[in-house]
């Protein structure tokens, strides 16, 4: 057996935790979509499983790249890539609340002392065409979680309702291990010689990512990754198309994964003027549905 | 007599829903009782963040029998047919009455309807008032078909002291409810509001929004005073903090006395808008305080440390975001971020924000000339009353734009009536907001907002309905305060052709007055509504508008306040009756003869001394209310046309517009028509209703 846990020393104890909390609750634990998204709901895990009549119950890390957030490494609270734990829960227990406190006091926060909070927060994503209700969890002021039951995706309506947690890793640590700074998160919860922090792992990343994403990342290339991907969504969205089935789903979603991506970074680059970024969206989103269409006539998606 | 007590217990409602929500559950349940014919003495309705509650006191335990009469068949009908009625009412011939009326003896069947008792209905109204509960937004969750606000948990519904047994969706209506979800989530078994209310209380939990706000405000105020503090009280955010605990448990925070360098808007917009806490200041010098209140919903067994310790820390953080980019904004003056507006576009179909504000500038300065003020400072303000958009902190803190603006020109020497300009030619934001209050800033606010017009006229996107999305109403009722408030004379039609002129790729001239005239009208339905709201007469407002000639603003209103005071008068009324008489035969006799009478009557056949007299004074009045007008003098004007009232009543009483000579009766005509005629330029007197 290994040493036990400790949430409030590791980042990557915090994680294990959460691991062994939502398997508890019997959630596949996924490993993260090998591919790059701007957060957790663009796993098909959440996107394409949140749709249908099957029961799905999921938990894993995502790497999140938002190009435009990064600060080179500059901003203590700031990342262009960090880490997103989401679960998903089909159809929505009727304790979600119960189950996701009780995950807080399985990381150490403490209820008897700190100050927990339901703040309305209505979650949309144009992009995915997806909507739901829900709340921002507030720990003492601080929001530490987004809270969602989804009730469309793709402009389908989710039925039975999935409920969608999603935790801000690194600021929930910073919060557990009591830091300002992301950068001085300890990663293995050693001490001495051996801690590694997240800036040791990380830093040099957000500084050369953020000169990319800002200033080297070629954007006539990325034009074209956008319209390449664009066209092969859809060419497999046709391909796929037998009628009461469809068999190319998952590829087709990938390429939206990809446009989304291209995406976000040209907006990055600043090249995307404020018109034009609606017309990109737009376009992203009618993949997104077309997706979410074909996903519904596949065997995990219409049961 | 006995109580209704419902409690409909839910995951977190949404602050500014619940207030609402509370009303609408009493209106629906007690409009419902009504309907079935039950009384009630009282029904109070409470909102806490996870529940609704109603309770009605008073309330008859069942329904009152009934006793109804049913007309039958005449006695002598066929038997079948009395056969059928006996049936269809259930009941037996010996319980019919025989009446008699005129046309003879008839059955009539006395019914008695029982009373039902009160819980039964209970059972039957409310599953419908929860499934049909209007939430301005609802939701659906689990397997379940129930909409609500968010997962609706449980249902405490007692009638009389005993649970009322309802079902929805699975969710069976019990007498429990829960404690505070922190400090006492165990099950509270209720019979009345009374011991529920008690029993919350001693769980942590104050059903009373009212009173959660007066603990929220006096807890905040004693913290405040014991440190020679004042609260900056802000009723929006108390309601809000209300909604957000159900057992308040107020905090003082603080953070850095160095970030009270930063602009004081920066920090209460810090400590309001994102984190729902009351700033502080000296209750001295009232400069704000580097602390503040937060309301917890915990009472903590550290006595609240480490909540505070979290929330300053999550405020140092914002306001040390907010430090950085006042420091890097004040790097580089306002005028050399212009050129990023350039780069943004306002509309799609309208172009950039730099355009744009090069318009602004320029009907800064032509309005200017027209309400006195200096155009050089009004166009300064105009040019850089943007430039603070694409500052960082206004990125940041969208909600602060333009004051933010004003902190930056301060900041490199601008002149304060230019900087305070930048700040309020945003104003008024609605209808309870205050009016630029210097000259060059309302140049700026008029600028900016016909400016916005104009823009969204040419594109053809003018409200509709309730769908405003562009807040182009609220832009013109900026327009009509500042002038109307103010007393300032702007000729709206010539200042839109300048501002037409602006737009480098203009309409034609035809389309130029079309879209002028239509947006003058659009003014016009805004003024109306203005004036309705001081409570002017709105027929009166249409009698001047109709006229159609006048674009400024402030000369139609007092226009009207002359035509109101004239109606007033006893020559008023009668001159007005007389133009509605003359007004009335014409369009009679137009329609009959299918012609016109509009022109001069022929002088040589005006025959009787009436009719004479008329056409005189008809001419005079009219020469005179013209001169009058030219004058902006609408009392003279007004006065002109009393002078008509004698000789038109003497016309009508002696002269006979249809004569057998049709040639009389042509010119009478005409001369009836010239009453409207004259009369039109000062007001449409058909227009004036009563």
């Amino acid at each position: 057996m290994p040493p036990a846990l400790n949430p409030k020393q590791s980042f990557q104890d915090l994680i294990q935790v959460l691991h062994q909390y939502w398997a508890g609750e019997g959630c596949v634990i996924l490993q993260p979509y090998d591919m790059e998204m701007g957060a957790g709901t663009f796993h098909p895990a959440t996107t394409l499983r949140a749709l249908g009549p099957k029961p799905w119950r999921a938990a894993y890390v995502q790497p999140s790249r938002r190009p435009s957030d990064g600060r080179y490494g500059e901003n203590p609270n700031r990342l262009q890539h960090f880490y997103q734990y989401q679960v998903i829960l089909k159809p929505s227990p009727n304790d979600l609340q119960e189950l996701y406190l009780a995950s807080l006091a399985a990381i150490g926060i403490d209820k008897d002392t700190h100050d927990i909070r339901f703040v309305e927060d209505d979650w949309e994503s144009p992009t995915l065409g997806a909507w739901g209700l829900g709340w921002e969890v507030w720990c003492d002021g601080m929001e530490i979680s987004q809270f969602t039951y989804f009730q469309q995706v793709g402009g389908i309506d989710c039925f039975p309702v999935p409920g969608e947690l999603t935790y801000g890793l690194e600021r929930l640590a910073m919060y557990v291990q009591g830091v300002d700074n992301v950068f001085e998160l300890n990663f293995n919860g050693r001490t001495g010689p051996e801690k590694v922090t997240y800036g040791d792992v990380f830093l040099q990343a957000e500084q050369e990512y953020s000169r990319y994403n800002f200033e080297y990342a070629d954007t006539e290339i990325l034009m074209r990754h956008f319209a390449d991907a664009e066209k092969e969504c859809r060419a497999l969205l046709q391909r796929g198309d037998q009628g009461v089935r469809h068999e190319l789903a998952l590829p087709a979603y990938d390429q939206c994964i990809k446009a989304s991506h291209a995406f976000n970074l040209l907006d990055a680059r600043g090249v995307i003027s404020v018109t034009e970024r609606q017309a990109y969206i737009l376009r992203v989103r009618d993949l997104a549905k077309a997706c979410c269409e074909a996903w519904i006539r596949t065997e995990a998606g219409r049961g | 007599m006995p109580e209704l007590l419902l409690e409909l217990f839910s995951e977190e409602i949404p602050a500014r829903m619940q207030s609402r929500a509370a009303q609408d559950l009493r209106a629906g349940v007690t409009n419902a009782l009504v309907d079935k014919g039950l009384v009630y003495e009282g029904a109070q309705a409470h909102a806490t963040p996870r529940r609704l509650v109603l309770s009605v006191e008073g309330l008859a335990a069942a329904t009152a029998e009934r006793r109804e009469e049913r007309k039958g068949p005449r006695v002598d009908a066929p038997e079948s047919a009395i056969q059928g009625f006996l049936k269809s009412s259930g009941v037996a011939l010996s319980d019919c009455r025989i009446v008699e009326d005129k046309k003879g003896k008839f059955y009539v069947a006395v019914l008695l309807r029982k009373g039902r008792p009160t819980a039964e209905l209970l059972s039957e109204i409310l599953p419908e008032i929860i499934r049909s509960f209007p939430w301005p937004k609802s939701m659906r969750w689990g397997s379940s078909s129930l909409r609500w606000v968010r997962p609706l948990q449980s249902i405490l519904c007692t009638f009389d002291g005993e649970a009322v047994p309802f079902e929805i969706d699975g969710l069976r209506a019990g007498n429990l409810t829960f404690g505070h979800r922190f400090m006492a989530p165990q099950p509270i078994a209720s019979r009345r509001y009374k011991d529920y209310s008690t029993s919350l209380a001693q769980a942590r939990v104050m059903v009373d929004a009212a009173e959660r706000a007066q603990t929220i405000l006096a807890e905040a105020r004693t913290l405040a005073f014991a440190q020679g503090l004042e609260l900056v009280e802000d009723e929006a955010l108390l309601a809000e903090t209300s909604g957000l605990v159900e057992w308040p448990v107020v905090l003082m925070g603080s953070f850095e006395p160095s970030f009270l360098s930063l602009p004081p808007e920066i920090i209460t917009t810090t400590l309001k808008a994102h984190q729902k806490c009351f700033a502080l200041r000296d209750a001295k010098s009232a400069a704000l305080a580097p602390r503040y209140v937060l309301v917890a919903n915990l009472i903590a067994a550290d006595g609240g440390e480490q909540i505070i310790a979290g929330n300053n820390r999550v405020i140092a953080a914002r306001l040390t975001d907010a430090k950085f980019f006042w420091d890097q904004d004040r790097k580089a003056p306002l005028a050399a971020r212009l050129g990023l507006l350039d780069q943004i576009t306002f509309h799609a179909r309208i172009g950039s924000q730099g355009e744009r504000l090069r318009r602004i500038e320029a009907l800064a300065g032509e309005i200017a000339g027209f309400i006195k003020a200096d155009a050089d400072r009004a166009r300064e303000a105009a040019r850089l009353s943007k430039a603070d958009l694409v500052t960082g902190a206004v990125g940041e803190f969208p909600e602060l734009q333009g004051v933010m603006g004003r902190y930056y020109a301060l900041a490199e020497g601008t002149d304060a009536d230019v900087a305070d300009a930048i700040r309020d030619h945003y104003k008024p934001q609605g209808p309870s907001d205050r009016i630029p209050q210097t000259r060059i800033a309302e140049a700026v606010a008029l600028a900016d907002k016909i400016d916005m017009l104009l823009a969204f006229w040419l594109i053809d996107e003018k409200p509709t309905g309730s769908k405003d999305p562009f807040a182009l109403r609220r832009a013109a009722l900026g327009v009509i305060r500042i002038l109307l408030e103010h007393e300032r004379r702007l000729p709206l039609l010539r200042i839109g052709r300048k501002g037409l002129d602006l737009y480098s790729q203009g309409p034609s001239e035809g389309e130029r007055k079309a879209l002028l005239a239509d947006l003058l009208s659009f003014f016009a339905d805004r003024l109306k509504v203005y004036l309705r709201d001081q409570g002017a007469r709105h027929d009166l407002i249409d009698a001047v508008f109709s006229l159609g000639q006048e674009d400024d603003l402030l000369l139609i209103v007092r226009r009207v306040e002359a035509l109101a005071r004239f109606l007033e008068t006893e020559d008023g009324r009668n001159l007005l009756a007389g133009i509605r008489r003359a007004t009335n035969i014409i369009r009679i006799e137009e329609k009959k003869d299918a012609r016109s009478y509009a022109g001069q009557p022929n002088s040589k056949l005006l025959v009787q001394a009436e009719e004479k007299t008329l056409a005189t004074a008809v001419a005079a009045a009219e020469a005179q209310a013209r001169r009058a007008l030219e004058a902006e003098d609408f009392e003279a004007a007004m006065r002109a046309l009393a002078k008509l009232r004698s000789p038109v009543d003497a016309f009508f009483d002696r002269v006979t517009v249809n004569a057998d000579d049709p040639s009389f009766r042509e010119n009478r005509l005409r001369l009836l028509s010239r009453i409207r005629e004259a009369t039109l330029s000062v007001a449409d007197f058909s227009r004036i209703e009563g």
